[in-house]
């Protein structure tokens, strides 16, 4: 019906929440252990470098305590986590040869036909493990890489081993220790020097066993010139026992390269999402962060630039949604490190039926980067009275020649602007939700189509549970 | 006969505790004009407002129907699609959404059925046209950083796009520059038949030019104090509300 179509669009919610029988052909013990990542990196046949980053990486988990500021992370169980799953498949690049209980999954998430509709390459993830895998024939023919992070390890050695884990070291944090010790899956991608990706690339991955955490690693580098645009999506089915997410993504733009790196997540509600995210901005290079955070029951994501060359830029634009049982502790950081540097933050996020959003950004400007213009705007709005949202941004400016704007709103969906909507024949649902894609609506504009009607789509799901 | 559109039945309402509309009665036929006139303060607007069913008002005794229908608990949206519509006197915006999706997606709900885009597109082009409204505004979202009159105008499209059978136009009139008051007084002109009303609250006979109104009633501290026809324009303008509240002293 058209009136679904332009503004709530019908949504089987049954989509996101489904889940296979399949079984699993391996999976560790529950616990954390030096045998466990030696026995993970044993079996993926990894040079010993891999495994010595692993096993500091584990020291450096245990010496770490959890971190002191944010939402609470006391129902992390880790002795409890399974940390790694294994599909029953191994890589297949051809979708005939994918098995049954796997494809419909995909099937059911579109992600053939996404492919289809000029998507350049699928490299989807099923729980730990990339099994599906696909480039264009052109692309490779210009020398560009996407493959898993397994085969990349191998494949490209002396890349990976010169960047992994270089931008977000282990010492970061301890979900990033912890990432380092037992990750898993992932993409590689490299730009050749000049090579302009007309088509966006897409990852879209999902867990799909009771337990298992996921610590995918994605490894991109934009070479001189070079044009990227990454798609990363990821949808989890629902379970009871509390997951956690704790990936890696680590962006090299080069010189004059761009990359817009996009990210829808929507992760089962009992989802700990605690995911690292860095870019490395050479010289007058671009890169781009559009961020949409909808699922999960906690999350603490905050998508960084390192602004090192002059004349680097960085934009972020974000979403996230928390609804009732949700703490959504999102933002952005940049380090402008360089002369003229510059920096673009948008960020929307909406609360209801107790849900909290968290803003965090926190921009930098260093000693040596004059001339630098950074223009930052932050709205929250909160749907009822229980919800909340907080702003939180924090400038350390260490240069006098900079420009900098901030803008920062918190407000409550306006009564009067429901009953208008209402008055021209919208029920109250409808009309929040026409408000709240409104309201977010300079980041879905940014968005290819088909991410911004599933971010629509995501906002219709979260308000139609929400009368009253 | 023509059909009973609106029966307003002993109407008393308040707001925050504070009692606004005392009692008030007021009914309108299928092709009838009305005229409601009153000073600041008087309780048009909260009497638009609760025709139309805002939260804020709690109606305290007495009834709303409307073509028979008892609908003074009907949610906002209900008494929509039944045919009633509203001319805010001060528009709400709503960013985000641009207008022409705005009322294609109202149209499609009002109707309950598919609103193929074209078509609508190529009708709303016609009528902005007739109100001499830039089309560019179209796809400008909804009433945002519109000028008074401009948001005025807006309501007046949204009207005749969801054609109503009822519209009460809350001052529409006012804010608009001469030339503006002639185009929406057209527009309302083309929207009136025989099969629906309007209800014009206002304070400038400009808006009537061209309209003939059937009924002028005076509405004073919450009630109507005084009704008859356009000959009472004239001795509101004479002699100011002030006389009529003489005549309802009773
Ligand atoms: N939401 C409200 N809260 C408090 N007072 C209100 C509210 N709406 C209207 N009023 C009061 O009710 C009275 C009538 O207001 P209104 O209906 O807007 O008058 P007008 O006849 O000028 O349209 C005024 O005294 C106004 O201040
Ligand atoms: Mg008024």
């Amino acid at each position: 019906m058209e009136k679904r179509k332009t503004f709530v669009k019908d949504v089987d919610r049954t989509l996101y929440d489904m889940k296979d029988t399949g079984a699993d052909s391996y999976r560790v013990s529950k616990g954390l252990t030096k045998d466990i990542v030696a026995e993970i990196s044993a079996m993926k046949d990894e040079p010993s470098w891999m495994l010595e980053l692993r096993l500091d990486s584990l020291k450096t988990y245990h010496s770490l305590s959890m971190p002191e500021w944010g939402p609470s992370l006391h129902e992390l169980d880790m002795d409890n986590l399974i940390t790694y799953v294994r599909p029953n498949t191994s890589l297949k690049e051809n979708w005939d040869e994918v098995p049954g209980d796997i494809k419909s999954t995909f099937e059911r998430l579109g992600i053939p036909q996404a492919e289809r509709e000029a998507l350049a390459g699928v490299g989807a993830q099923y729980d730990s493990e990339v099994v599906y895998h696909h480039i264009k024939e052109e692309m490779i023919r210009q020398g560009v890489v996407y493959t898993d992070m397994e085969a990349a390890v191998k494949e490209y050695e002396p890349m990976i081993r010169e960047y992994f884990m270089k931008l977000l070291p282990a010492k970061t944090h301890k979900f990033l220790a912890l990432h380092g010790a037992v990750w898993s899956g992932g993409s590689f991608v490299y730009v050749p020097q000049g090579v302009d990706v007309k088509i966006p690339l897409q990852s879209y991955f999902r867990f799909n066993a009771p337990g298992a955490g996921q610590f995918e690693h994605t490894l991109i580098i934009v070479d001189k010139g070079a044009k990227l645009h990454f798609i990363e999506g990821c949808s989890a089915p629902k379970y009871n026992t509390v997951n956690l997410h704790a990936g890696a993504v680590e962006l090299y733009v080069r010189e004059g390269a761009s990359l817009r790196y996009s990210t829808i997540e929507n992760w089962s509600k009992n989802m700990m999402n605690l995911n690292s995210k860095m870019a490395l901005v050479e010289k007058n290079a671009n890169m781009e962060w559009v961020s949409g955070t909808f699922g999960s029951h906690i999350t603490m994501l905050y998508p960084a630039s390192v602004l090192n060359g002059e004349g680097a830029k960085t934009e972020f634009t974000g979403v996230s949604f928390a609804a009732e049982g949700q703490n959504l502790d999102t933002g952005t950081k940049v380090v402008h490190a360089a002369p003229h540097t510059s920096s673009i933050i948008n960020s929307r996020s909406i609360s209801k039926g107790g849900g909290v959003a968290v803003y965090r950004s926190a921009v930098s400007v260093l000693p040596q980067a004059h001339h630098v213009k950074s223009a930052v705007s932050c709205e929250s709005l909160m749907l009822d009275s229980v919800s909340r949202s907080d702003t939180l941004p924090v400038m350390d400016i260490r240069n006098d020649e900079v420009d900098i704007g901030h803008e920062a709103k918190i407000g409550r969906i306006s009564e009067e602007a429901i009953f208008y909507l209402m008055t021209r024949g919208l029920d109250e649902i409808e009309a929040k939700a026409m408000i709240v894609r409104g309201f977010v609506e300079p980041i879905t504009k940014e968005l290819p189509l088909e991410y911004a009607v599933e971010m629509n789509n995501l906002i219709s799901m979260e308000l139609e549970g929400s009368i009253g | 006969m023509s059909k009973l559109l609106l029966k307003v039945q002993n109407l008393h309402a308040s707001v925050e505790d504070k009692v606004i509309i005392k009692g008030l009665d007021l009914q309108i036929n299928e092709g009838e004009v009305h005229v409601i006139m009153g000073p600041n303060g008087a309780g048009k607007s909260t009497l638009a407002n609760i025709i139309m069913g805002h939260p804020n008002y709690k109606v305290t005794e007495g009834s709303i129907y409307f073509e028979g229908e008892d609908i003074t608990e009907a949610r906002t949206d209900e008494r929509a699609k039944k045919g009633l519509f509203l001319s805010f006197q001060a528009p709400e915006e709503i960013s985000g959404i641009t207008m022409e999706n705005f009322m294609r997606s109202s149209r499609a709900v009002l109707s309950g059925e598919e609103v193929k885009a074209y078509a609508f597109h190529k009708e709303l082009m016609l009528i902005m046209d007739e109100l001499q409204m830039d089309r560019n505004y179209a796809v400008r979202h909804v009433n945002a950083g519109f000028s008074g009159g401009e948001k005025k105008k807006s309501e007046i499209l949204q009207m005749l796009v969801l054609n109503p059978k009822l519209a009460i136009l809350d001052e529409t009139d006012s804010g608009l520059d001469v030339d503006a008051v002639k185009t929406v007084s057209s527009g309302i002109n083309q929207f009136k038949n025989s099969r629906n009303a309007i209800l014009i609250i206002t304070h400038n006979t400009k808006i009537l030019d061209k309209l003939h109104a059937d009924f002028v009633h005076v509405l004073m501290d919450g009630k109507i104090v005084k009704t008859g026809g356009t000959a009472l324009i004239d001795q509101i303008y004479e002699t100011g509300f002030a006389s009529m509240e003489s005549i309802s002293g009773k």
